[in-house]
C-alpha cells in the first residue's frame, strides 16, 4: 500500500503476522498479512465476526502479543522488534480502551487508584497526590462525578465502569487508542453516551482510534475509514461512505445485508440475503480466498491461491478475483 | 435417557380441550413481580399487560433490568422460588389462569405447551450428552409413549426442520459452533409443538451472519408451524424483522406498546422510546452525534413517585414526578405518558390560570 | 453531566480513608470473627499473666483437676496452648510465604520454571503426610524448631498448588493486561494485582490450615514426636490421659476442648478477615 501522502501516518503495519502455536504443531492464523495505515487524530473501524481477529491485531499492534512476522511503524519508527523496556516510554502514547468494563478493572482498587495507575507506574508526578489530583480532572473529563472517587468497581454500573476505562487510557495523553468493543457490553442508550464521549474527545485531544467492533452501525458512525476483516485477513478497506455505498467483497455485501435494522418499511421490504454456512478454522488454512468456502461467486481459482489486494477506486482496497478482475 | 421413567403429564383437561380457543394465546393482566431478600426488595415488574394473539409474535423490547426476562420467568412460574414473588396480576393462557396451576401441572406444560430458548447457547445444552439424548429426552418427557424408533424419527425431523443434517446428531454440543448449538436449543423448544415460543434474547451471543441465519429460520418455523412467540430483545432491528406487535419495557413497565407500525412508524411516542430510537446510530444518515439518554435507569428497589421515566425525560412536567401516567391508548397503540392524557393538559392550563388544583 | 460533591477538600488534598482503619471497620462486623478474636487473645493473656503462678504453687482450686502427677491441668492446657498454637502459626506463615512463593513463580513464568517447580512437587506430595513430618522430626530431633520446619515441608504444597491456579486465572484478566498495556513489569502486576485479588483465597485456605496443623502437631506429641516430655502440649497431654480415661475422663476432655474450640476460633477470624479485605462486600 503507497503512502502518497507527505507526512509521516501516525501508524502503519506491513503484511502484520500473528500465528498462534497450537498443540500437535498446528498453526492458527489469527492475523495474516495485514497493511492498514491510520493518520493522527483520524478513527479506523476494524469489523469482522468473532474470531476473525480483529482484537488480536489490536494487542499486537499494541506489543501487547509479539508478532510473529511483518513490520510494526509507529511514527515511522519500525517498533516490531522493540523489547519490553524500549516499549515502556511508548505506552504513554499508545493506548487500549477494553471491551469488558467488568474484568478489565481491578475490583480491589478504589475508582481514583484505577485511574492514577498508569501515572504512577509512569512517575508522571513526583508524588501520588499530584498523580490523584490528574486523576480527578480526568474523572471530570470523561463525565464521572467526583462522589465516585472513593468507590469500588462494582458500585458503579457498565457506562460508569467503561469511562473509568477511557480515563485511564487517557492518562498519560496518548496519540493513538486501541478500542477494543468499547460499548458492545453496554445498553444501546448508554452505549451512545460513551460513543459521544470518544468523539469528543477525539476532537479535543486530537486522538487516532482504531476501532475495533462487530456492530456495523457503530463503526459507521465513528471511523473515518473503515477495515473489513475475514479469517485473519482484510478483505476490503475503503473510506467510512465509500465502504457502506459501494460495498465490492462478497462478505462485505452479506455483512451488511445481515445487519437487521430498525426500520420497519425497509426491514419488512429487504429480501433477507444470508450467507450460508459458517467461519471456518483458521488453523493452517488452505491457500485462497478465506471466504470461499461460504461465498457464492466462488470460482475455481479463488480456492487456488491468494486473492491481490488491489484499489478498485481512491482508498478502497478489495481482494476478491471478482472484483479485481474487472 | 436422564428422567424418562413414564411420567404420565398431566396437561389440565381443560387445556387439552382450549386448543381451539379463540381469544389470545397468552393475555397477562397486570401482572406485579418482585425480588425480595433480607436487604431490600427490588420491584422488578409493576403492572404490566400484553397479550400475544394466536401464531403472532410479540416483541419485548428494553433494556438490561428492564423486567424483559422476570416477564418471560413469570409466564413459565420459574422465578427463584426464595426471592421471587408474584404479588398480583393474572396470567392467562388460553384463557387458563397459569399462576393458578399446581406445580405438577406446570412441569406439564413447560415445554410442551409454551417452552423458552435462553440467550446462551452453550449454559442451555449439557455437554455430557449427545445432541440425539438432548433432544429425545425433550419429546420423551411429553410423549412417553413414543416407541424408541419414534422417539429417533422425530430427532431426525426436528433436526432437519432446524437446517442440521441428521447425520451429526450423535455429537457432542462442543463439536456444533454457536449458531449450530442455539439451532439444537430451538429444535428441543420446539419439539413438542408448543403454542407459545418464549425466545430470550436468542441471537445476542450470535454472529450477525449466524444471527441472520437463525431469524430468517425462526420466522420460517413460526410460519410454518403457526407458533406464537414472545420475541425479547434489546435489539430495535430484530424487532422490525420478526414481530407484529411491540412492547417497550422501562423499569418494570411497558411504557409504549401497539402494533410494529404503531411503534415504528407512528406519529405519538413515549419520550423513551424516542430516546432509544435516537440512540441507535443509523446506517442510511450520518448525523455526526447521537442524542443518547441522560441518566441512567432508577433504581429499582426505590422507584420514583411519578412516572418511572421522568427523571431523563426531556419532556418532563410537574405532575411527571408527582403522579403516575395513566395509559393513553389510539386504537391499538398504548402509550403510559403525561404528555397524550387530556385531562393532564387542561389541569395544567387551569393551574396556569390560577384555578385551584387538588392532587391526590 | 454529573453532580460534583467533591470528595477532595479544599487545599485539593485527598482524604482516603486509611487502609488498615476500613478493614478494621469491616473486620468489627462480623460478630463470630470477633469472638474467635477475643477467644485467642484470651489464651495468650491467660498464659503471660497466669503461668508463673499456676506452676510455682498449685493451689486447691484446680479448675480442670489434675493430671496423674497431680499438675493442674487448666494452667497445662494454657500452657500447652501457647506451645501449640505458636507453633502451628508459624508453621502456616512459614508455609504459606514459602508456597505462594514458589506458586507465583511457576505460575507467572510458566514453561520450564513451572515444570520443574511442579514436577518437584509431585515427588514431595508422592510421600504421606504423616509419613514425612514424622521422618523428619525423627532426623532431626524433636524440638519447637524442627517441629515447624517438618510442618512447614508438609503443608507447602498446597500453597504452591493454590497460588498457582490463582495465578494463572489472574494473569488472564482484563485488567492485568490492562496494567501490562500501562507499562507495568511483571513484579508491579503480581504485587498490585494478582497477590491482593488471591488474598481471599490464600487466607481461607490459611485459617483451615492452621487448624489442621494444630491437630497434625496434636497427632505427632501423641505419637511422642511433639516436643520433649515435660513441656505440656495438648497432643501429648491427650497421650497421657489415655491410660487413666475410664477413671478421669477429664484429663481427656479438656485438652481435647481446646483443641476443638482454638480451632474453631481461627477459622472464625478467617472468615471475618476474609470478607474485611474483601472491597466488594465493603457496605
Amino acid at each position: 500500500m503507497d503512502n502518497h501522502e507527505k507526512k509521516t501516518p501516525l501508524l502503519q503495519t506491513v503484511e502484520l503476522q500473528k500465528y498462534f502455536k497450537l498443540r500437535g504443531g498446528s498453526y492458527l492464523h489469527a492475523v495474516d498479512g495485514i497493511n492498514l495505515t491510520l493518520n493522527a487524530g483520524e478513527t479506523l473501524g476494524v469489523v469482522g465476526e468473532s474470531g476473525c481477529g480483529k482484537s488480536t491485531l489490536g494487542r499486537t499492534i499494541l506489543k501487547l502479543i509479539q508478532p510473529t512476522g511483518g513490520q510494526i511503524l509507529y511514527d515511522g519508527k519500525d517498533i516490531t522488534k522493540y523489547s519490553n523496556r524500549q516499549m515502556h516510554p511508548l505506552r504513554r502514547e499508545m493506548q487500549i480502551i477494553f471491551q469488558d468494563p467488568y474484568s478489565s478493572i481491578d475490583p480491589r482498587k478504589s475508582v481514583i487508584e484505577v485511574i492514577a495507575e498508569y501515572m504512577i507506574i509512569h512517575k508522571t508526578y513526583r508524588n501520588k497526590n499530584d498523580a490523584f489530583k490528574r486523576a480527578a480532572e480526568l474523572m471530570d473529563l470523561v463525565g464521572l462525578a467526583r462522589r465516585y472517587t472513593n468507590s469500588y468497581p462494582h458500585e458503579l454500573d457498565g457506562g460508569r465502569r467503561q469511562r473509568i476505562g477511557i480515563a485511564r487510557a487517557l492518562s498519560l495523553n496518548p496519540r493513538f487508542i486501541v478500542c477494543d468493543e468499547p460499548v458492545s457490553a453496554l445498553d444501546v442508550s448508554i452505549q451512545a453516551q460513551i460513543l459521544n464521549l470518544l468523539m469528543d474527545l477525539q476532537d479535543r485531544l486530537d486522538l487516532a482510534y482504531m476501532f475495533v467492533t462487530h456492530d456495523l452501525s457503530v463503526v459507521k458512525h465513528i471511523s473515518d475509514s473503515i477495515m473489513v476483516m475475514y479469517l485473519g485477513r482484510c478483505v476490503e478497506l475503503a473510506p467510512s461512505d465509500e465502504l457502506f455505498l459501494n460495498p465490492m467483497h462478497p462478505y462485505t455485501k452479506a455483512l451488511l445485508a445481515s445487519i437487521p435494522e430498525p426500520d420497519l418499511e425497509r426491514s419488512r421490504s429487504k429480501k433477507l440475503e444470508i450467507i450460508r454456512g459458517e467461519v471456518t478454522s483458521p488453523i493452517d488454512p488452505k491457500p485462497g480466498c478465506r471466504f470461499a468456502a461460504r461465498c457464492e461467486y466462488c470460482t475455481q481459482r479463488c480456492s487456488g491461491s491468494n486473492p491481490e489486494f488491489v484499489e478498485t477506486a481512491p482508498g478502497h482496497f478489495v481482494s476478491c478475483f471478482l472484483v479485481n478482475d474487472k | 435417557m436422564i428422567f424418562n421413567k413414564k411420567k404420565k403429564a398431566v396437561i389440565p383437561a381443560s387445556f387439552e380441550s382450549r386448543r381451539d380457543y379463540d381469544g389470545p394465546v397468552l393475555d397477562i393482566q397486570n401482572l406485579r413481580v418482585i425480588y425480595k431478600t433480607d436487604l431490600e426488595t427490588v420491584e422488578a415488574i409493576n403492572g404490566i399487560d400484553l397479550q400475544i394473539g394466536r401464531g403472532k409474535t410479540f416483541g419485548l423490547v428494553g433494556e438490561t433490568g428492564a423486567g424483559k426476562t422476570t416477564t418471560a420467568l413469570s409466564i413459565l412460574r420459574l422465578l427463584p422460588s426464595i426471592t421471587g414473588k408474584i404479588l398480583d396480576g393474572k396470567i392467562l393462557f388460553n384463557g387458563e389462569n397459569l399462576l393458578e396451576l399446581s406445580e405438577p401441572q406446570m412441569q406439564a406444560i413447560r415445554g410442551n405447551l409454551i417452552s423458552m430458548v435462553f440467550q446462551d447457547p452453550m449454559s442451555a445444552l449439557n455437554p455430557v450428552y449427545t445432541v440425539d439424548d438432548q433432544i429425545g429426552e425433550a419429546i420423551r418427557l411429553h410423549n412417553p409413549d413414543y416407541t424408541g424408533e419414534e422417539v429417533e424419527n422425530r430427532v431426525d425431523e426436528m433436526l432437519r426442520l432446524v437446517g442440521i443434517s441428521p447425520a451429526r446428531k450423535s455429537e457432542y454440543p462442543h463439536q456444533f459452533s454457536g449458531g449450530m448449538k442455539q439451532r439444537v436449543v430451538i429444535a428441543m423448544a420446539l419439539c413438542c409443538e408448543p403454542e407459545l415460543l418464549i425466545a430470550d434474547e436468542p441471537t445476542t451471543a450470535l454472529d450477525v451472519t449466524i444471527q441472520a441465519q437463525v431469524l430468517a429460520m425462526i420466522r420460517e418455523l413460526r410460519d410454518r408451524l403457526g407458533t406464537a412467540m414472545l420475541m425479547i430483545t434489546h435489539d430495535l432491528g430484530i424487532v422490525a424483522q420478526t414481530c407484529d406487535d411491540v412492547g417497550v419495557m422501562y423499569a418494570g413497565e411497558i411504557v409504549e406498546a401497539g402494533t410494529a407500525e404503531d411503534v415504528f412508524l407512528g406519529s405519538e411516542h413515549h419520550p423513551y422510546t424516542v430516546g432509544l430510537f435516537d440512540s441507535i446510530p443509523n446506517l442510511t444518515s450520518r448525523a455526526p452525534r447521537l442524542k443518547p439518554i441522560p441518566g441512567l435507569m432508577p433504581d429499582p428497589t426505590a422507584l420514583p413517585e411519578g412516572c418511572v421515566f421522568a427523571e431523563r425525560c426531556a419532556r418532563c412536567m410537574d405532575i411527571c414526578r408527582k403522579e403516575h401516567p395513566r395509559v393513553y391508548q389510539n386504537g391499538t397503540h398504548r402509550i403510559c405518558c403525561h404528555l397524550y392524557d387530556a385531562g393532564v393538559h387542561e389541569k395544567a392550563q387551569q393551574k396556569e390560570g390560577g384555578a385551584p388544583h387538588g392532587q391526590s | 453531566m454529573e453532580n460534583n460533591t467533591a470528595a477532595a477538600s479544599p487545599q485539593g488534598e485527598f482524604r482516603r480513608p486509611s487502609q488498615a482503619k476500613e478493614i478494621w471497620r469491616r473486620f468489627k462486623k462480623s460478630k463470630g470473627a470477633l469472638i474467635g478474636l477475643v477467644l485467642l487473645v484470651l489464651y495468650s493473656q491467660a498464659t503471660t499473666q497466669d503461668f508463673a503462678n499456676m506452676l510455682g504453687t498449685p493451689s486447691s482450686e484446680h479448675f480442670f483437676g489434675c493430671d496423674g502427677f497431680g499438675r493442674d491441668i487448666f494452667a497445662r492446657v494454657i500452657y500447652g496452648g501457647r506451645t501449640s498454637i505458636s507453633i502451628a502459626l508459624i508453621a502456616t506463615v512459614t508455609s504459606c510465604l514459602f508456597g505462594s512463593m514458589l506458586g507465583s513463580i511457576a505460575g507467572f513464568f510458566g514453561g520450564k520454571v513451572d515444570t520443574v517447580i511442579m514436577r518437584s512437587l509431585d515427588i514431595f506430595m508422592s510421600v504421606p503426610d504423616i509419613l514425612f513430618t514424622m521422618a523428619v522430626v525423627y532426623a532431626l530431633g524433636p524440638n519447637f524448631v524442627n517441629l515447624v520446619i517438618a510442618l512447614t515441608l508438609a503443608y507447602f504444597t498446597n500453597y504452591v498448588r493454590l497460588v498457582r491456579a490463582q495465578v494463572l486465572t489472574l494473569s488472564e484478566a482484563d485488567y492485568v493486561e490492562a496494567s501490562r498495556a500501562g507499562g507495568a513489569g511483571s513484579m508491579r502486576i503480581i504485587l498490585t494485582h494478582i497477590i491482593p485479588n488471591s488474598v481471599g483465597v490464600i487466607i481461607v485456605n490459611t485459617t483451615l490450615n492452621v487448624a489442621k496443623i494444630i491437630l497434625y502437631e496434636s497427632t505427632l506429641s501423641y505419637l511422642g514426636l511433639g516436643m520433649p516430655p515435660p513441656a505440656p502440649e495438648w497432643g501429648a497431654m491427650l497421650s497421657e490421659a489415655r491410660e487413666f480415661l475410664r477413671n478421669s475422663p477429664h484429663m481427656m476432655i479438656f485438652p481435647a476442648a481446646a483443641i476443638v474450640l482454638t480451632a474453631c476460633a481461627i477459622n472464625l477470624v478467617g472468615d471475618g478477615l476474609r470478607d474485611a479485605l474483601d472491597p466488594q462486600l465493603k457496605s
